[in-house]
């Protein structure tokens, strides 16, 4: 009796959880009629804010991949002094407010900032403008990224980047056939992962960029913006947001589930082989 | 046939290697784990570099540290053969063969009996298929140098036997000169035709096997070579015993069962040494000869005997009076022989 009571309450705690993680998320696609919910996608305010999002996300997430890969491969490979300290720095904006990330753009980068008389001089403008939000995207995001390439380059077995020299590969052949393919699910996983920060900052992006509609106000912003005059916009915007967060969430499980039924995969055969 | 040389010393974790030798031929070099054995392939391939010294293949300069030449790996003519084998889990046999040169693949395939795993998984293969595609691999790059890290120990005692006779004939096929890198004294004295031994970073002794149980260097040599290694052709007799007739003319009782050319194993702590052959003894193997050479090791005494070296106390060796020169008689069983087959 008293075991059947605990199963029951256990049962029940468990389901006030899901009610409560799932409630907000329904919610947002409950509060006005799904036909009210298409018609607000045409909405500019929403077509424009999406626009800059996808911009703005497409040229942080490049330009995360194209410096962020060198640089974790540089962290996995080579043992230097302060490779440690290098790590915790890389990581930093991770556990960085938003709003002192924001600050700390403005006062490096702004028209006052550290370099921003030089950035003057030279015809650059990156305060309030697209330029912006995409370094603010870029600032926040690539921990996420940079923190699982330096893990998924950690794990492709040296050995086998000893093997492919010795077999006449040179250090790009090696990286372009044997580590590339061995960390790429790894690789794609903390894509995702910064892909979906990106997407939903805000407060880096408020501070340092604005929020100009068609020029610096993405997604989040535009949400926060259209929250006091037109509510129903800004619960449209959040749908939009769930789904498109959602279908990454969704994609990441997949790549995560890649390594145990495809043969791209390092697992069992590169544990086998560095142990 | 180009000379592999290689003279260099290597900063390790905790002790300094320091290592010189130099083949047309194959090297095995033994030693306890720790002593540094696999460095000496890693400096040989360009994988780790020596902080002084010469490694040269022929003409071909890979490392002076005097003229500052440091090849990378992938400028040096060497095939390297790794002890979990490091197959690229990624290709297929056909692309991991292919890899290093993908001129004459389907011939690699063929010769190392991997054609039929062509479109397989490395991860799927048995330990013996994946040693195949490993030297398939470094050999279709067609190197001057073979280089192979333990290259038994990650097999089963049953495939093991197969694979050592497979790589005796490898080895003499493709004639390279080669370095192999083992822990265990028999496989060397079975693959190599010097064998060094490596002991903390330092080479103790490079000799031919035979040489080395006879006249160890040091004590350490000593208990690490241990064994008789005795040359013969085996004949298996209707009693379950297998009959060897040695090159020096005796005939050798063994309880292996072989066929063909063997090398026949003999502990010296398995064999009797008297002055004359006792009728009530057991064994069966009876060797007489000259006292060729009576070495103390420690507490105890090795006399070679003919062919062979065996192993008494020191009092043993006083009360028979052994001594250069004389005659006496070694006596072991059947039972304390081993037969590894050979390859000619």
């Amino acid at each position: 009796m008293r075991r059947a009571l605990t199963a029951v309450a256990v049962f029940a705690t468990a389901a006030l959880a899901f009610a409560f993680l799932l409630l907000p998320i329904v919610a947002l696609f409950t509060h006005q009629s799904l036909g009210a919910l298409v018609h607000q996608l045409s909405n500019p305010v929403v077509t424009d804010a999406l626009v800059v999002s996808a911009k703005t996300s497409a040229v942080a997430q490049a330009a995360i991949l194209l410096f962020g890969t060198p640089t974790a491969y540089l962290i996995a490979r080579r043992r230097f002094p302060g490779r440690a300290l290098a790590i915790t720095l890389v990581e930093l904006p991770l556990v960085l407010p938003p709003a002192v990330a924001g600050v700390g753009l403005l006062v490096a980068f702004g028209r006052v900032g550290l370099l921003g008389s030089t950035f003057g001089a030279l015809g650059i403008d990156v305060a309030f403008n697209q330029a912006a939000v995409v370094l603010a995207v870029a600032f926040v995001a690539s921990p996420l990224y940079v923190r699982q390439a330096i893990a998924s380059f950690e794990a492709v077995d040296a050995n086998l980047v000893a093997a492919s020299r010795t077999l006449g590969a040179g250090p790009e052949r090696t990286f372009f056939r044997v580590v590339l393919p061995l960390a790429r699910s790894g690789l794609a996983a903390g894509a995702a992962l910064s892909l979906a920060r990106g997407l939903g900052e805000f407060g880096a992006t408020i501070m340092f960029a604005g929020s100009f509609q068609g020029v610096t106000q993405t997604l989040p912003l535009a949400i926060y913006a259209e929250f006091d005059s037109n509510f129903d916009v800004a619960v449209t915007i959040s749908a939009l947001l769930v789904i498109v967060t959602a279908a990454i969430l969704l994609s990441l499980k997949l790549t995560a589930l890649w390594p145990s039924s495809q043969r791209t995969s390092p697992s069992l055969f590169a544990r086998l082989s560095s142990s | 046939m180009a000379e592999l040389a290689a003279h260099f010393t290597l900063a390790l974790r905790t002790f300094e290697l320091e290592l010189g030798l130099r083949t047309a031929r194959t090297v095995a070099l033994v030693g306890p784990s720790g002593a540094g054995k696999s460095s000496v392939l890693r400096a040989v391939a360009g994988l780790a570099r020596p902080h002084a010294g010469r490694v040269a293949l022929g003409e071909d300069v890979w490392f002076d540290a005097d003229r500052g030449v440091f090849l990378s790996p992938d400028r040096r003519s060497v095939g390297l053969v790794f002890q979990e084998y490091a197959l690229f889990p990624h290709m297929t046999v056909r692309r991991n063969v292919a890899y290093g040169g993908a001129a004459r693949v389907d011939e690699y395939l063929e010769r190392f009996r991997i054609s039929h795993l062509a479109d397989a998984d490395p991860g799927r293969l048995s330990g013996g298929e994946r040693q195949r595609v490993a030297l398939a691999r470094a050999l279709a790059r067609d190197p001057g140098v073979l280089l192979l890290d333990e290259p038994l120990s990650s097999l089963d005692t049953h495939t093991k036997a197969a694979v050592r006779v497979e790589l005796q004939e490898l080895l003499h096929e493709f004639a390279l000169p080669t370095i192999l890198v083992t822990h265990d004294y028999d496989d060397a004295a079975a693959l190599a035709d010097e064998v060094g031994v490596v002991v903390d970073g330092k080479l103790r002794q490079l000799a031919a096997p035979h040489e080395l149980v006879a006249n160890p260097a040091d004590t350490f040599v000593a208990s690490f070579t241990g064994a008789n290694l005795l040359h013969g052709v085996a004949e298996p007799q209707s009693d379950e015993l297998t009959l060897v007739r040695l090159e020096s003319g005796e005939r050798i009782y063994s309880t292996d069962r072989a066929s063909g050319d063997v090398g026949v194993v003999v502990y010296p702590w398995e064999i009797t040494v008297g002055r004359d052959h006792r009728a009530d003894d057991s064994a069966l193997n009876v060797v007489r000869g000259d006292v060729r050479s009576v070495v103390h090791v420690g507490s105890r005494v090795r006399v070679r005997i003919g062919p062979i070296t065996a192993e008494v106390t020191a009092a043993s060796a006083d009360r028979l009076d052994l001594a250069r020169g004389g005659r006496a008689v070694a006596t072991f069983k059947a039972t304390g022989t081993r037969l590894l087959p050979l390859a000619r």
